[in-house]
């Protein structure tokens, strides 16, 4: 059995405006199917022990929690370790609904960016009004940063966590990298 | 810059987040249709000054395509709409109506 790694093998940087780090492996299930069915928000929350997320928005329990991703796909964030078994339970649940789920845990990578510029660095990089009134805890943002796909939301105030593709993973911390350079700061979002 | 609204998933955003997928409406003419119908169905495309209606996709975020209802000369957006339709609803063509009078697009108006 090989050893799981992750994609940059726990990269940080926190010499600039805000804190960057690759987050620890983290698993992640993805779910397509009719979210409106009793039967998917059954099997989902019962894995997930959060409740289902309403559009655009993350909802959490513990160390798992349900991302919105579009009107027929969530993504279930769940201990690494523990995709198996709640796979497992999943696809009994979902046995006689017209639904998927799938193990992306290692075709991703995740990165936490954090610090009271946290909100500058993420908004040179993607076309999202980060204004503190504007984008909250609890929302789930599928957008660009920069060239690529990516998803965020913020677990706290002054933190994003970022999910992209693994493959592009590099290319994401090189470019958080260069938005949150020392004596990069705007001061947009501060008085 | 164009400031879509994606019907589907809620998010506003300008156009970077979204990609152009053309005329909106066309009706497909395939095998068995005559030349001049399948060659205006290729080719055959609106260039408008103002009233436009185009497909566009949510590439980046929710991965859905939607309708759009926009001017091509001032880029106001006029509404957005499902995509699962073959004509703009009556509520946006009243909409378009009161700010663009006597616009046409095609069979529309």
């Amino acid at each position: 059995m090989s050893e799981p790694v992750t994609a940059l093998g726990g990269a940080s940087a926190d010499n600039g405006i805000a804190t960057l780090a690759e987050a620890s492996l983290q698993g992640m299930i993805s779910l397509r199917g009719d979210l409106t069915a009793s039967a998917v928000k059954k099997a989902v929350t019962s894995a997930s022990g959060a409740a289902m997320p309403e559009q655009g928005r993350v909802t959490a329990e513990g160390d798992r929690a349900l991302c919105w991703m579009s009107p027929d796909e969530l993504l279930l964030l769940c201990p690494y370790d523990a995709v198996g078994e709640t796979l497992d339970r999943m696809h009994k649940a979902l046995a006689k609904s017209h639904a998927l789920a799938v193990n992306v845990s290692d075709a991703r990578a995740m990165f936490r960016v954090s610090g009271a510029r946290a909100r500058e660095v993420m908004a040179k990089l993607s076309p999202v009004d980060l204004a503190p009134d504007q984008f909250t805890p609890g929302m789930f943002r599928r957008t660009r940063l920069a060239q690529v796909p990516a998803a965020f939301w913020m677990p706290e105030e002054e933190a994003f966590h970022i999910i992209c593709f693994r493959s592009q993973a590099q290319y994401v911390f090189d470019v958080l990298t260069v938005a949150a350079q020392p004596g990069s700061s705007v001061g947009v979002y501060q008085e | 810059m164009l400031i879509l609204s994606c019907p589907v998933c809620g998010v506003t955003a300008e156009e970077t987040e979204f990609q152009g997928g053309g005329e909106a409406h066309l009706k497909r003419f395939g095998p068995g249709a005559s030349e001049d119908d399948f060659e205006s169905y290729l080719f055959m495309r609106e260039n408008p000054r103002e009233v436009h209606f185009e497909r566009w996709r949510h590439a980046y975020g929710c991965g859905k395509w939607f309708h759009a209802a926009r001017c091509t000369t001032t880029l106001e957006v006029f509404g957005t709409y499902a995509a699962q339709t073959t004509e703009p609803p009556k509520d946006l063509r009243d909409k378009i109506s009161e700010k663009r009078p006597n616009w046409t697009w095609r069979e529309f108006k």
